[in-house]
């Protein structure tokens, strides 16, 4: 049993989604898919469990060996992303019941947590597996589903946001197969571990360097990098407040991801980085990136877009952790996935919490908010100190590996941007804190929080942003364990 | 008692105060119990880990390790072991005013007010116990968060705007700079402990050590040096007890703690001296000094006249730092403790006379001497021991100052004190003046009639003006503790 893990973690929501659509009904609708969201969880922190005591395991699917057969892989990076992707996803999975039941209608419940699962199979693939062109069809699973669910909205917006996502999703999802589709002509193979013992001999070829263009811009189209994020603000702002959480946590963290791997785990660093120049286009493109979508960010009014351009700007971070190219830059890279999928994710529940609540997210219907729903507002300001980078909180441990890894390479100019960036962060963040607790709440507003099936899963989050800024054993821990991997140095 | 719990226990019962504070919120007699008794056991646990630190016990607790090899941890140190004494004294003393003043001005939202306050001072403990740069650095960020919702407290526009500057001003210092400074110390020397001696020693030279020491002083933006003093009269617009504890005590004290700290525990004096790095922060602070102290002339409104008073007196702290010698580590020690007393006793009178008679500016407040006698004379002792005559304990801070200044040879130093000393004369004595010798405004009996401030505000004031003098008396206990750390 133990020994199949690798496989029931994807096979058991990829199974359990169409059984959802059989389940009309709401209660078992609902019972099912979270015992089979937080099973899901169980298992991905058995297989990291296994994987930190035991050493990677190598699982050949249906028993056909690799090179030939689809062979899934969990090293210390994929079963940390495995945890906290599937840790969202049955987290949100719990928020569901009141959220949706807003704002999803009720003949259509079914079909939105079957898209959900889907996804969630979609993205813990794309981790796991050890195959090319494996990852792009979980890719393509985890798009199409994320293209259902975003157009779900309450807003008519929302289906335009999801075509957006779906045309420039696609370009992306295209340029990455292409890619792929050219190494495969030159190396022969598609398992991971064999292409990255063929790719040295060819890797000077213009064909390489081709394949490496088309994967690294569908790649950056996938992960909302500067200037190629315009799908994400739409997608982001008019999705249900629970995709929102779930997307914004999960899906730009796992191409990000796909990005280490094809960098690190099939490819030469030093090539990749060094001859073609793909770092100094990485450090320059995330570090525009930060300042331009932190300063846009400033000038949202309506609180979920002003989100969506700060993670932007967080992805930014991640890729220029990348683009240094050491233990301390991956380690931040690594760290911040995680970090900043736990606070952005609490933070767009406790939007939700507002929507549900106030009836809307723009700044003025969270004026005075501070007084109708405490424990909500005080969530959000806490995950908006994590966006920061405040000690004790999660944001900052990554800031710290991330400027301690620029100094390392010796950018100060860099350090200092980092720096800015922080306190850009503070400017928008404070902006939502002063409407919420300096103007008065309109007329007659009570004080009513979200429900605690709702307020409970945005604290859940939050609360583990406050943890994790301080016991960062488990989270900076492996963390640096998974970049030592990366980057196959000792400890 | 071991002394490691005792350790412990300096940063839990403020942090249970605060707590009990939050869960007590509807009974307010008991609530306000809860603070004074959390201030009464803090205050005999400092005093128990400040003789036990005489005894020889060395106690260190580690908390948690956040990043490799760096822990949150804590042990005293004298300097540290004087901050946490002196704050946890007036915490109790401000507990008590603040009680009187809180009520007698009819304010609201109390319970947060007295939560925010508890939490404040357990960072303060934080800082002033803390073993290592990350720690320090950690609970000076929660000090400042903490501080905000008091600072804040009326939620008026003012009070918005004021809080802006508040939160602006110390984050983007500490983040901008402080935070640059203590990653780039840990990467070349590879630890955050304070060690005596310094830590940096043969790991750098020249201006980069210069560069470091300044995104340290300037990155310490509690320690208000010009031109990041803004946020300091800004937080004016907090309610007096605020101002009084955390913004002539508790936050700034933290600031310069902080240099001080620094200087003697990270570069080592020996080091700066040496590197000559440290000469140009004299200047800064001497500028400060002067500067604050003329803005402080044109301040008509009696609490941003003593913001700029602090900010030119914590100059001289910084100052001290600077000079990198043995007296300027002592004075500025000493001076902590000194302008704390009478800076918070000033603080008092100005809000005791706010309470009574609702006045805020000094021109309106002749003859007020004539109805609240014991709290103007409060104020005069006040502003005599912050001028540095005796028998105040501002007199020693100042001398070991000047001596410090005088063994750098800058002459220019020591003038600068004296003319500082003029100056604080200059900006501090007419409210004394005009209080006992002009004639009240509105004429007639009914001014002259005496109405002092109700009792939980006249008592805490008539005892710091107190601990002004006893200071004075016994600055050698003080001088002893502080001695050991310039031993070497």
């Amino acid at each position: 049993m133990l020994d199949q893990l690798p496989a029931i973690q994807i096979v058991l929501p990829l199974l359990a989604a169409p059984l959802c659509v059989l389940l009309r009904r709401r209660i078992p609708l609902l019972g099912f898919a979270l015992l089979v969201a937080w099973t899901n969880f169980g298992v991905s922190v058995a297989l990291l469990r296994q994987v930190l005591v035991e050493g990677p395991i190598r699982y050949a699917l249906g028993g056909w060996a690799p090179p030939w057969g689809i062979e899934y892989h969990v090293d210390p990076l994929s079963g940390f992303v495995l945890m906290f992707v599937s840790f969202i996803g049955a987290v949100t999975l719990t928020y569901a019941p009141r959220s949706i039941a807003e704002e999803i209608p009720d003949d259509r419940e079914h079909l939105f947590i079957a898209a959900f699962l889907l996804c969630l199979t979609g993205l813990l693939g794309i981790v796991i597996t050890g195959d090319l062109f494996n990852v792009f069809v979980f890719l393509e699973i985890s798009a199409l589903s994320s293209y259902v669910l975003i157009a779900m909205g309450r807003d008519r917006r929302a289906l335009n946001a999801a075509f957006q996502y779906l045309v420039l999703g696609t370009i992306g999802a295209t340029f990455i197969l292409i890619g792929i589709g050219l190494l495969y002509m030159m190396t022969g193979t598609l398992n991971m571990a064999d292409m990255a013992v063929q790719l040295p001999a060819v890797f000077g070829t213009r064909t390489v360097r081709a394949a490496l263009g088309f994967l690294s811009i569908g790649l950056f189209i996938k992960m909302a990098l500067f200037p190629l994020h315009g799908w994400l603000p739409n997608a982001y702002s008019y999705a249900p407040s629970l995709v929102t959480a779930f997307l914004a946590a999960t899906a730009t963290k796992v191409a990000v991801y796909i990005m280490l791997r094809f960098a690190f785990s099939v490819g030469d660093v030093q090539m990749e980085f060094g001859a073609s120049g793909l770092g100094a286009i990485m450090m320059t493109l995330s570090l525009i990136g930060i300042v331009v979508a932190s300063t846009v960010a400033i000038f949202q009014s309506d609180v979920k877009r002003l989100l969506a351009y700060s993670s932007v700007a967080q992805i930014g971070y991640m890729v220029l952790g990348i683009s240094f190219g050491s233990v301390s830059g991956l380690t931040a890279t690594i760290v911040h996935l995680f970090n900043h999928a736990l606070t952005k994710g609490g933070l767009f529940l406790a939007m939700g919490c507002f929507a549900y609540v106030a009836g809307g997210v723009r700044l003025k219907n969270l004026e005075g908010i501070g007084k109708t729903m405490p424990w909500t507002t005080f969530a959000w300001v806490l995950g908006g100190l994590s966006l920061v980078g405040v000690p004790l909180t999660a944001g900052f441990v990554s800031k710290v590996y991330l400027i301690r890894g620029a100094l390392e390479v010796g950018f100060w100019p860099v350090a200092a941007l980092i720096l800015l960036s922080s306190l850009l962060a503070l400017v928008y963040v404070w902006r939502v804190v002063e409407v919420a607790y300096f103007r008065a709440p309109p007329d007659g507003a009570q004080r009513r929080e979200a429900p605690l099936s709702m307020l409970l899963p945005t604290w859940a989050l939050i609360g583990a942003t406050i943890v994790f800024g301080i016991w960062t054993g488990a989270s900076a821990g492996i963390a640096r364990r998974a970049a030592e991997a990366l980057l196959k140095v000792a400890p | 008692m071991t002394p490691d719990l005792a350790l412990i226990l300096a940063l839990a019962i403020p942090a249970g105060g605060a707590a009990a504070v939050a869960l007590l919120s509807r009974w307010p007699n008991l609530r306000e119990a809860a603070t004074l008794a959390a201030g009464g056991l803090l205050f005999a646990d400092v005093v128990y880990l400040v003789r036990a630190w005489g005894a020889g016990a060395v106690p260190d607790v580690e908390m948690v390790e956040l990043f490799p090899g760096l822990t949150l941890a804590l042990s005293p140190e004298p300097l540290g072991l004087l901050f946490a004494l002196i704050a946890s004294a007036l915490w109790i003393v401000t507990s008590i005013y603040a009680i009187g003043y809180m009520r007698a001005h009819g304010e609201t939202s109390l319970t947060r007010f007295f939560a925010c306050f508890a939490v404040a001072i357990a960072a303060t403990m934080g800082v002033a116990l803390a073993r290592n740069l990350l720690t320090l650095f950690v609970f000076y960020e929660v000090l400042t968060l903490s501080t905000y919702p008091l600072v804040t407290h009326h939620r008026t526009e003012a009070a918005k705007r004021s809080g802006r500057i508040y939160m602006g001003v110390l984050l983007s210092t500490s983040i901008g700079m402080f935070l640059l400074a203590l990653i780039w110390t840990w990467w070349r020397t590879g630890t955050l402990e304070f060690a005596p001696g310094g830590i940096l020693a043969g790991t750098m030279e020249g201006r980069e050590v210069i560069v470091l020491l300044a995104l340290f002083a300037f990155g310490t933006g509690k320690a208000a040096l010009m031109p990041f003093h803004r946020w300091l009269p800004a937080a004016m617009v907090a309610p007096t007890p605020v101002s009084a504890l955390l913004h002539a005590v508790a936050v700034v004290k933290a600031g310069v703690f902080t240099v001080l700290k620094i200087v003697v525990y990270v570069f080592g004096v020996d080091f700066l001296a040496a590197e000559g790095a440290s000469v140009w922060l004299t200047y800064v602070a001497a500028f400060t000094l002067i500067a604050a102290s003329l803005v402080a002339l044109t301040r008509d409104n009696l609490k941003a006249r003593l913001a700029y008073s602090t900010i030119s007196q914590l100059a001289y702290i910084v100052l001290g730092a600077a000079l990198a010698n043995a007296w300027g580590v002592i004075g500025g020690g000493m001076h902590i403790a000194a302008h704390a007393f009478g800076k918070i006793t000033l603080f008092f009178c100005a809000g005791a006379i706010y309470v009574t008679l609702h006045k805020t500016e000094i021109s309106d407040m002749r003859g007020i001497g004539r109805r609240m006698p014991v709290t103007l004379f409060a104020f005069l002792i006040g502003s005599l021991s912050i001028i540095g005559l005796p028998p105040f304990g501002g007199a020693w801070s100042k001398w070991f100052l000047a001596l410090g200044a005088a063994d750098t040879g800058q002459w220019i130093l020591i003038a600068v004190l004296m003319i500082s000393s003029l100056l604080n004369i200059a900006y501090l004595m007419p409210v004394v003046l005009y209080g006992f010798f002009s004639a009240p405004d509105g004429g007639g009996n009914d001014g002259w009639a005496i109405k002092e401030a109700p009792l939980f505000c006249v008592v805490p004031l008539c005892l710091t003006a107190l601990g002004c003098v006893v200071l004075f008396f016994y600055a050698d206990r003080i001088y002893r503790l502080l001695a050991p750390i310039v031993a070497s």
